[in-house]
């Protein structure tokens, strides 16, 4: 095995692992403390997308398209929150999942309505466009390691927020038990917005960051929150800690089972199957590493257990 | 003595209607020489079983599986594949279909029903993605192309033959009929009391003796058997099959007939699947971005109306359907 | 009375023409919703300009045209085919742009005795065992275009290649026929899950440690814009040679232009037609479609378009009388019409025998970016299905 191509995938699933963790974090957050399945999460994430990539291409200033894509998509999440999303808390999972996937037929026609049907495509901002050498002479995206340093950093924030402020404990709190966030007579409103919009934030800032990788695109959401649900899972629902592990544990797992499944099954299985299955189970392999940890813990790596 | 009188309630009236009116489709549609909304009912049926199906374990049993469709999917392929092999006898296919979504539902019951909640939904969801990527990547069946069938299902006798319009569209009416009466026994039956008693206190159902574990299990493979059914005869219906039938948004579809209809009501589903159809059909004439005014009514119907259209009929008693 | 004689006789005159001259109704199945409507709707264009220049006659016959939204899924593309058969009483079905939405939907057309015309997709199942006397397809099978790129890669002395393609039917073919042709080695094939993966970062890194002479995609719609900006990303782009079938073409050509992402000038690519193509059904095409709506036509436009001036071939040899379907299918098997590819003809199991050529991304002399005619790789080329089919 080639130690360069090994380190390589190491830090794309990293890479993947920490934009998991940015949309994980958001999820886990609103839905320890509302009690909310939030499908639409993602659209925040697609619309972040298109409005960085719209804002880059007409100003040509990515740190713009950052600075006001992010507050803008927070806005449009706050909105949501109160118009919508703020009448599913008391309601059932079952309803919140309905409305919520009505919320994503809604977004992603917008934007093909708003925006041109076959998406945007932006480029990489110069200044980052290079590859930087690392050991072993592996020459290395220096985006996508920019993309790894913002999201460790927004996870020690994240941490630091969580373990060290007053809003911190709140949130603490409300994981653990919902009804003491209610007695200790907090602005229970202003407290879950707060929390939604600092999770739309993220999502959004994921996508503005996304998008000189992928382009911007109407469904784009879909795609990536259904993996981040598995993450959060895994992780057990409520803990950033948690879904931050099992982000980079899916990226990982993702990232390199792409990579060396063929050549791992070919050790069992003649060569020729080996590389007809290892597509099919790659796309497949996180969510039997879901199946897999829950079956042994129903309640994610993290979770807290019922009574 | 029949009791007639739940027949002449809002509820029976609109029950009567409804299904009076896919009793009545073929004549009318032959009788104004529109055979297009034959086959449109034909399929709206085939939704509606499937949604039937996943009433038994979302409406009645209260757990969102996240991944009904699969069934969808086993049925169908069951179908594709055996008549991919020239083997085109129903007696064999059915069984076949049937026997693969019992162990099926059996080994992904148990491991689903160990969960709770949000988990529960997700590794419904994990466990059918699962099997759509397998159907994706076996070549032999066609992968993401899907299969084409070509010889729809024999009865092995001409009195039942499914190449006639009128022979398939009642064989698919009589089994939606056959399960809305089985779901009907099955919630008046003691099998029933206990799913619907777990849904609203497990540990009460627990402490009088039931193990909910296994009754769970036995209506999430019910459904799933159930739901095969349907499978089947989509199969005879498009004379194809994809794995675009078990894609996720295909379940989420099937519960939102089940919430639209009304949960835990026995016509719910036919009805929610019915209304379906025909507001997204209405909708997608008027503009190719449907979506747009869908998704919206999907929130307003879930915000001001949680008991779907069932509930807009009035109150009900518990026990009855 | 007389009066009422005369008017009567009159207004049978006026009715009688209409009676004996009934409309021939044509109906297009395409992706009209979702994002991949870029592409249907590309089609409708050109569908609307060939109707425009032949000024809704096929002879003397007037055309009426209904479309289908497939919304990219084949029970909804069936649903849409049965609508046009069993409602409208459409005479031929043509469009298509998904083999699992024509896959699905062939019975239905076929099943009613009416003529299919695939306008785009080109699936082996259809060329070979599965042929069938009322199907027709005016644009290519699946493993032409990529055979032709084997060929070119040759050509050119290319070594050894690596292939990244999704894994579905169509990728699964794109790969098949590059193998077919290409003598060098295959150092690698990555299938991707589609649609959903749009990160290409591990295979990427794969291609860099495998070190190939050239790298060979196959990725339609909005994931080829994505790939290869990655591409272009990780530091491969200016060593290794990117080709592409069905990867670049005028829908995704003014993004990258936009985008300013210049390393997509000069790469190849195989077709059997563009729009530089030099004759004159091609130069009325090409010119009037961007006089229509400012842009360039893309192939599935020019297939589209195409199919068209094929059908108006078979109207007019059996006179406007759809009922004679033998008629049409013998006028349809001579494709006797002015082409936008060119010459072709079409074979055995009614797929086109016809050119590939090499194309490159130019400039044009706007300063817009369009692919240009390189060289004919393959001459009057047959698929490899066509012995399959017993008809």
């Amino acid at each position: 095995m080639e130690w360069a191509l090994l380190i390589e995938q190491f830090l794309n699933g990293v890479q993947f692992g920490v934009l998991l963790f940015l949309l994980a974090a958001g999820l886990t957050l609103t839905f320890g403390i509302m009690d909310l399945v939030n499908l639409a999460h993602g659209s925040m994430y697609m619309l972040g997308a298109f409005f960085g990539a719209t804002i880059f291409l007409w100003t040509g200033s990515f740190i713009l398209a950052l600075v006001l894509a992010v507050p803008i998509v927070a806005g449009i999440g706050i909105i949501t929150e109160v118009t919508t999303l703020r009448t599913l808390y008391q309601r059932h999972h079952l309803d919140q999942v309905l409305a919520t996937f009505g919320l994503i037929l809604f977004f992603n026609e917008l934007v093909q309505i708003v925006w041109p049907l076959e998406g945007l495509t932006v480029p990489v901002p110069e200044y980052l466009s290079s590859t930087v050498p690392l050991p072993f002479g592996i020459e290395y995206s220096l985006y996508r390691l920019m993309i790894i340093g913002t999201g460790i950093l927004l996870a020690i924030g994240m941490w630091l927020l969580v373990t060290r402020t007053r809003l911190g404990m709140l949130i603490r709190a409300g994981a653990s038990d919902r009804e003491m966030v209610y007695a200790l007579g907090t602005n229970i409103r202003l407290l879950f917005t707060l929390v939604f919009g600092l999770g739309t934030a993220l999502s959004a800032l994921a996508g503005v960051l996304m998008a000189p990788i992928l382009g911007a695109n109407s469904g784009m959401g879909e795609q990536i929150i259904i993996v981040a649900f598995v993450v959060i899972v895994i992780g057990g629902i409520g803990s950033i800690r948690g879904s931050f592990i099992a982000a980079l544990i899916t990226g990982l797992i993702d990232s390199l089972g792409r990579s060396f499944l063929d050549v791992i099954l070919a050790l069992f299985i003649p060569i020729n199957a080996a590389e007809a299955a290892a597509p099919a189970i790659s796309s497949m392999l996180i969510y039997i590493f879901m199946a897999g940890i829950l079956f042994f813990k129903p309640t994610g790596l993290f979770g807290k257990q019922p009574n | 003595m029949i009791d007639w009188k739940p027949l002449f309630t809002r509820r029976g009236v609109v029950g009567t209607l409804v299904v009076g009116t896919c009793m009545l489709v073929p004549i009318i549609a032959t009788l104004i020489d529109e055979p297009y909304y034959m086959n449109l009912f034909a399929r709206l049926m085939i939704w509606a079983i499937a949604a039937i199906s996943l009433n038994l374990i979302l409406g009645y049993g209260g757990l969102i599986s996240f991944g009904h469709a699969l069934y969808l999917g086993i049925g169908a392929y069951a179908v594709g594949i055996c008549s991919y092999y020239d083997i085109n006898n129903i007696f064999i296919q059915v069984p076949i279909a049937l026997g693969v979504a019992t162990i099926i539902s059996f080994v992904f019951g148990g491991i689903a029903l160990r969960t709770r909640g949000v988990y529960f939904i997700m590794i419904t969801m994990a466990l059918t993605q699962m099997i759509y990527y397998l159907s994706i990547s076996i070549e032999e069946y066609g992968s993401d192309d899907g299969l084409i069938i070509y010889v729809r299902s024999e009865f092995g006798t001409n009195i039942i033959n499914l190449d006639n319009p009128f022979h398939r569209y009642y064989l698919i009416f009589l089994v939606m009929v056959g399960c809305l009466y089985l779901t009907y026994r099955l919630i008046h039956s003691r099998f029933g009391y206990v799913i619907r008693g777990a849904k609203s206190n497990e540990l009460r159902m627990e402490v009088i003796g039931h193990s909910t574990f296994r009754y769970r299990l036995v209506c999430f493979m019910i459904a799933g058997v159930m739901c095969t059914l349907a499978g089947v005869l989509s199969a005879n219906v498009e004379k194809f099959v994809s794995p675009d039938v078990m894609h996720w948004t295909r379940s989420g579809e099937l519960i939102f007939m089940v919430v639209l209809g009304g949960m835990a009501s026995i016509l719910g589903p036919l009805t929610g699947a019915m209304v379906f159809w025909l507001i997204s059909e209405i909708l997608a004439r008027f503009t190719e971005h449907w979506h747009i005014i869908f998704g919206p009514f999907l929130i307003l119907v879930v915000l001001l109306s949680p008991r779907g259209i069932d509930g807009m009929l009035g109150k009900r008693g518990s026990g009855s359907g | 009375m007389k009066k009422i004689f005369i008017t009567i006789a009159v207004s049978i005159f006026l009715i009688a023409p209409n009676a004996y001259s009934a409309t021939v109704k044509l109906g297009f199945v395409t992706t009209l919703s979702t994002p991949a409507a870029v592409i249907g709707n590309d089609m409708r264009d050109a569908v609307e300009l060939a109707l425009d220049h032949i000024d809704n006659k096929m002879g003397s016959t007037d055309v009426e045209i209904v479309y289908g939204d497939d919304e990219f899924n084949p029970q909804k593309g069936k649903q849409a085919t049965e609508r046009l058969v069993t409602q409208e009483k459409v005479d031929i079905v043509f469009g298509y742009i998904w083999s699992h939405v024509l896959l699905a939907s062939a019975t239905t057309v076929l099943d009613a005795g009416k003529i299919l015309i695939s306008a785009n997709a080109g699936p082996s199942q259809l060329a070979g065992k599965g042929c069938h006397e009322n199907f027709f397809n005016i644009s290519w099978q699946n493993d032409q275009t990529p055979m032709a790129m084997g060929e070119v890669l040759n050509q050119r002395g290319v070594n050894s290649v690596y292939v990244v393609a999704p894994l579905y039917a169509a990728g699964k073919n794109m790969v098949a026929g590059v193998e077919r042709t290409y003598k060098g080695e295959i150092v690698g094939i990555d299938m991707t899950k589609w649609p959903d993966q749009i990160d290409w970062s591990s295979e990427l890194s794969k291609i860099k440690a495998a070190n190939p002479d050239a790298v060979f995609i196959f990725y339609p719609g909005r994931h080829g814009p994505a790939f290869i900006s990655q591409y272009e990303q990780s530091g491969l782009a200016g060593k290794v040679d990117l080709y592409s079938v069905f990867t670049i073409d005028s829908i995704s050509l003014p993004r990258f232009q936009s985008a300013g992402m210049n390393g997509v000038l000069g790469t190849t690519m195989t077709q059997f037609w563009a729009p530089d193509l030099d004759n004159a059904a091609n130069k009325k095409f090409v010119d009037g479609f961007k006089a229509k709506y400012g842009k360039y036509p893309s192939f599935y436009a020019a297939q589209s378009y195409d199919a068209v001036m094929y059908i108006k071939s078979a109207v007019e040899a059996v006179g406007g009388d759809m009922s004679n379907v033998d008629g049409l299918r013998a006028a349809l098997e001579k494709a006797d019409y002015d082409s936008v590819r060119g010459e072709f003809s079409i074979g055995s199991n009614h797929f086109p025998i016809q050119n590939f050529y090499s194309r490159e991304v130019v400039e044009d002399e706007n300063g817009v970016w369009t692919t240009s005619v390189r060289e004919e790789v393959l001459t009057m080329h047959q698929d490899v299905y066509a012995s399959e089919c017993n008809m």
